[in-house]
């Protein structure tokens, strides 16, 4: 018993020491993100690598998605004679729900894990140690532009998702499952609002934030050498993870009333 | 001159420095020795504010420097060039924009300025033509080089060495130690190494202190240190097994 106890404690102590750094390190991030110098180039050269970099990933992820949608959505709305709905259903979990949380999960593994092994391995090499001792603030040098790219680039890429989805389901049942075409754009102008398509980027905002704080967190701490680098790229994407359907969740009850 | 009175550090139940007492005479090059794992790391870092001492105080030409926020110290370590021991050159970057980091980040020169000034810098530790290198295509000396020419690059008044030829051949190792006199006596700067490596201490030091147990437990010029009776010293220079330092 005392030892389960000891346990607990162990990870309550652990899980709100973690809370308590992220939210120093947003605290530091969002304060040096308005004191001058700022510099752009780092912060362009960030939105390239989140941004540009994960075009590829979140255009096969969205294709992809619409598509299976499509098929899905088909089979179980024939059932009631709602062929004609495919394209909202396909379109409205598109723009609310997978957009953005796909695009947060890919990103998180592609671009979260990079950032916190590229931290993690200037953490262990003392790069890090390095900025400090040129007076280099290492939370504004590295941390905030990484941070404002991940707020500025994920809407874009969700909205990349969105529209690539949306295609794809389109594709699938008007070319291969004989829906009309004009019933399929027409409903899904009729169902879908622009509300829909703001919550989604209200959200891939959170998890761009969530995705580069959490990635800058568990690389800027990484300690041990090769094994710690590891360990951080891998706490970085199953942390963001975690914290990106949590939030959802939490996003999609409160935007539900 | 920097003067460090009484400080004490501890990592969880590990007292890593342990009350240290030293004056770094400023202009000259003052060698801290100790073994191993002895925390001549960590009192470096203490110098130049990378931690917080638990007990005692550090002094930059009378500016008690442990007393300083991190914004106050920031303007301090203007003042400060430091080399470590794996370099920590920025592998995403060019040595030439490893070299003009601290420029670009601090001087409004214009990009031909700094490149002429990082040229320079670099000819004088020895290198040509490596300003589009990157760190990975370096050899250990001339990364050593190169993270030299990058502490030196804003002239500063004191520049920290974490152990400068760890890992480098005999040969490299004697070329560094050149290296460190001639770019000292040419820049008039005060050098502060941490090193084990005895040939290179005696060669390049005006004064030695030895670490031990997180206390200086000898201090002096290269000819105190060598007549120095200390059993604890003569074990570490004379590089033996046996004596009152314990070998787990």
């Amino acid at each position: 018993m005392k030892e389960y106890l000891e346990k607990i404690g162990l990870l309550t102590k652990q899980v709100v020491d973690t809370a308590g750094s992220l939210v120093i390190m947003l605290t530091q991030a969002v304060m040096y993100t308005f004191t001058p110098p700022i510099k752009a180039r780092n912060i362009f050269k960030q939105m390239e690598f989140v941004g540009v970099q994960s075009l590829f990933v979140v255009i096969l992820t969205g294709g992809f998605t619409g598509m299976v949608m499509a098929l899905q959505s088909y089979n179980a709305l024939k059932r009631f004679g709602a062929e004609s709905l495919v394209g909202p259903t396909v379109a409205l979990s598109m723009t609310r729900e997978l957009g953005p949380v796909l695009t947060g999960l890919m990103v998180t593994g592609r671009a979260g894990s990079a950032m916190a092994t590229e931290l993690g391995t200037m953490r262990v090499t003392e790069q890090i140690d390095a900025l400090y001792t040129m007076a280099v603030n290492p939370i504004k040098y590295l941390v905030v532009p990484r941070i404002i790219a991940g707020v500025l680039m994920f809407p874009i890429l969700t909205i990349v998702t969105d529209a690539v989805g949306i295609v794809g389901g389109y594709l699938i049942g008007v070319k291969v499952l004989g829906i009309n075409s004009g019933v399929f754009i027409g409903r899904t102008i009729d169902f879908v609002s622009v509300d829909d398509i703001f919550n989604g980027l209200y959200k891939s905002i959170v998890f761009g934030l969530i995705t580069t704080l959490v990635a800058s967190y568990h690389g800027f701490y990484a300690k041990g050498g090769a094994e710690g680098v590891g360990k951080a790229a891998t706490s970085a994407v199953v942390m963001g993870a975690i914290m990106i359907l949590i939030s959802d969740y939490v996003m999609s009850s409160l935007m539900s009333y | 001159m920097i003067k460090i009175v009484g400080l004490k550090k501890s990592f969880g139940p590990k007292q890593v420095l342990d009350g240290v007492d030293l004056e770094i005479e400023k202009g000259k090059i003052t060698v801290i020795i100790g073994r191993s794992g002895e925390g001549k790391s960590v009192l470096i870092k203490h110098i130049i504010g990378l931690l917080k001492p638990d007990e005692g105080q550090i002094f930059l030409d009378g500016l008690e420097l442990t007393a300083l926020k991190e914004k106050e110290f920031n303007e301090v370590r203007k003042r400060f060039g430091m080399l470590f021991q794996s370099s920590a050159l920025f592998d995403s970057m060019t040595v030439a924009e490893n070299v003009g980091f601290p420029l670009r980040e601090h001087t409004d020169l214009a990009y031909a300025d700094m490149l002429k000034s990082v040229k320079e810098k670099l000819n004088r530790v020895g290198l040509v033509d490596v300003e589009e290198m990157m760190p990975a295509d370096l050899s250990g000396g001339m990364k050593k080089r190169v993270g030299l020419a990058r502490a030196i690059i804003m002239d500063p008044e004191i520049v920290l060495f974490d152990e400068p030829t760890t890992g480098l051949d005999p040969i490299m190792a004697d070329s560094i130690s050149e290296l460190v006199l001639s770019t000292q006596k040419a820049l008039n700067t005060t050098y502060v190494l941490i090193t084990h490596d005895i040939p290179f201490t005696y060669k390049i030091a005006d004064k030695i202190a030895m670490l031990h147990e997180g206390r200086i437990v000898a201090e002096g010029t290269v000819e105190e240190i060598k007549k120095n009776p200390d059993p604890v010293l003569r074990q570490f220079l004379e590089g033996r097994a046996e004596g009152p330092i314990k070998v787990y």
